[in-house]
């Protein structure tokens, strides 16, 4: 992982999602308040922007940027937990030395945890954590494998099926959920943005 | 989508500088990062408090900032929850060494921002967290019940304690304190459109209404055929009562807030039926609002919130207050 990596899949996924952003505003207007496909394009913007002000920095450094663009620039609950992100993956030791993949799947582990404290959700509440989560568990596994490129097929396919999972699950957890068996048969909008910016990450980094 | 709008990009700064030029003798408006402060810095000693959220809730909270209530607020995007480094400077701003009690009405989004915002600044301070919506209890955006009409009054009351020389502890007490006194239920007869989507939130019949709305358009209970006034009234009575079960000799706030696109004649119909089911049921109503307070841009729809009062609720929500939108006593 380099500056310059995370810039080039920072467009390589500003295109896919703005492919598919009228589906993921549909999913959103179904069961949300429709902002998190503009939270997110809003977002990769940003980024996408910042190329020129961190192009030559130290990777802790331009992650610690992006971090904060992404906490300032978004807003709303994408906002803080990619902002989380970032600002996990920017505090992991030793960064100035060559990030590997094994070092490289180490920090979004530990980015993908830290967003799980700030949302407190698990897998089963139709969040986006319901991708995260699971594709996390699965970098876990193949962090130390040499040949990890079919290892990250089988990511992108845990990605696209707990995405599509959500599908079915309640809205919300506890008693009485009026709202739970009108959301059942939408895709969780955050669900499909995750597992397509991982589906763009991995297919680039198999291709290369 | 029929808007007074320019472009997308600068639809709240527009407004939010419009708003800061219409009410130069009570407030500030700082843009980037954005939050409303009062015009005059807060006095040694008061807790301040700064609340926030989405915009499109107008005007609520930057129409909340002046003597008697807020000292800041800060607006994210339409229907977005403000950013951690706006809290972070507006508590910077305000804050006169006697702390920063935040007030976030329970959304996801709302939580995790002011949760950072608070761990980013360095001054004593602590949170409240409103969920006075009675229609759901876990919906799309929260874990729990969702903040709604009722931060309204938690803003005024607890401003005037703070105003009063409460502490900061006082003053978080008295907020939970008037939180679980509360309880709110809203309708809506039409969507709301925010301005970046272009086009209505939700669909709904010309004959329909949902039941138990959210104040972004977000589902509520049911979806129904429309009703009298009364029977709506009635059943978000109903519902309202169930859940705060108030004692015959206790006195009530009675609040019909506007959802933005309902005249005030019919909120004043809402009031009256309101009053008839009330006393119909022995629950003495002592004090009232009525108003668009809590909005959702141009939703068609009303809520109805009842608080219960003791004697230092009723003392707060008497005192003077001069905002934007709420001005009695001064």
């Amino acid at each position: 992982m380099s500056v310059s990596f995370l810039i080039s899949q920072a467009k390589g996924v500003q295109k896919v999602i703005d492919e598919n952003s009228a589906e993921i505003e549909v999913l959103d207007q179904k069961i949300g308040d429709g902002d998190h496909i503009f939270n997110i394009q809003r977002g990769l913007k940003l980024v996408v922007e910042l190329e020129d002000s961190i192009k030559d920095l130290p990777l802790a450094k331009a992650l610690n940027m992006i971090a904060m663009k992404v906490l300032s620039g978004i807003g709303g609950s994408s906002g803080a937990l990619f902002g989380t992100f970032f600002m996990t993956m920017a505090k992991s030791p030793d960064l100035d030395k060559d990030v590997d993949f094994n070092k490289a799947c180490e920090m979004i582990i530990s980015g993908i945890k830290a967003m799980k404290e700030r949302g407190k959700a698990d897998v089963g509440e139709k969040t986006m954590m319901d991708v995260l989560i699971p594709v996390s568990e699965k970098l876990n596994e193949l962090k130390n494998e040499s040949e990890f490129k079919s290892g990250l097929n089988e990511v992108i396919k845990i990605a696209e099926e707990r995405m599509l999972s959500t599908k079915d699950m309640l809205a919300t957890k506890g008693r009485a959920s009026f709202l739970g068996e009108r959301a059942k048969g939408h895709i969780d909008p955050g669900a499909r943005s995750s597992q397509l910016i991982i589906d763009t990450i991995c297919k680039s980094v198999i291709n290369n | 989508m029929k808007k007074f709008i320019n472009n997308n990009d600068d639809f709240l700064k527009e407004s939010l500088t419009g708003f800061g030029k219409a009410h130069s003798d009570i407030i500030n408006v700082n843009l980037d990062p954005s939050f409303v402060s009062r015009k005059n810095k807060t006095k040694d000693g008061k807790v301040s408090l700064i609340s926030g959220g989405g915009s499109g809730h107008e005007p609520m909270h930057g129409g909340f900032v002046g003597h008697g209530m807020l000292d800041a607020a800060c607006p994210g995007f339409v229907f977005s929850a403000p950013t951690p480094d706006q809290m972070q400077a507006a508590a910077e701003h305000v804050d006169s060494g006697a702390g920063v009690l935040f007030i976030v009405k329970n959304y996801s989004g709302d939580i995790m921002n002011f949760q950072m915002g608070a761990e980013m600044y360095s001054g004593k301070n602590d949170s409240i967290v409103t969920n006075d919506d009675v229609a759901v209890e876990d919906s799309t955006f929260t874990t729990g019940r969702r903040g709604v009409a009722a931060t309204v009054l938690v803003e005024k009351i607890v401003g005037s304690l703070a105003e009063h020389s409460g502490s900061l502890e006082e003053c978080k007490k008295l907020g939970e304190k008037v939180n679980k006194n509360a309880g709110t239920m809203g309708v809506a007869f039409t969507s709301c459109t925010v301005p970046a989507a272009g086009k209505p939130t939700f669909d709904i019949g010309d004959d329909e209404m949902e039941f138990g709305v959210g104040i972004h358009g977000e589902p509520g209970r049911k979806r129904e055929k429309i009703q009298p006034s009364k029977t709506i009234v009635g059943n978000i009575l109903e519902a309202i009562l169930d859940n705060l079960k108030p004692e015959k000799n206790e006195k009530n706030l009675l609040f019909v807030n506007g959802m933005g696109g309902t005249p005030l004649t019919e909120l004043y119909l809402v009031y009256e039926d309101a009053c008839q089911i009330l006393q119909s049921k022995g629950v003495q109503v002592t004090k009232s609002l009525v108003g668009n307070y809590c909005t959702s841009l141009e939703m068609q729809g009303a809520s109805i919130t009842l608080l219960k009062c003791d004697d230092e609720i009723l003392k707060h929500w008497d005192s003077p207050v001069h905002t934007a939108a709420m001005r009695w006593g001064m």
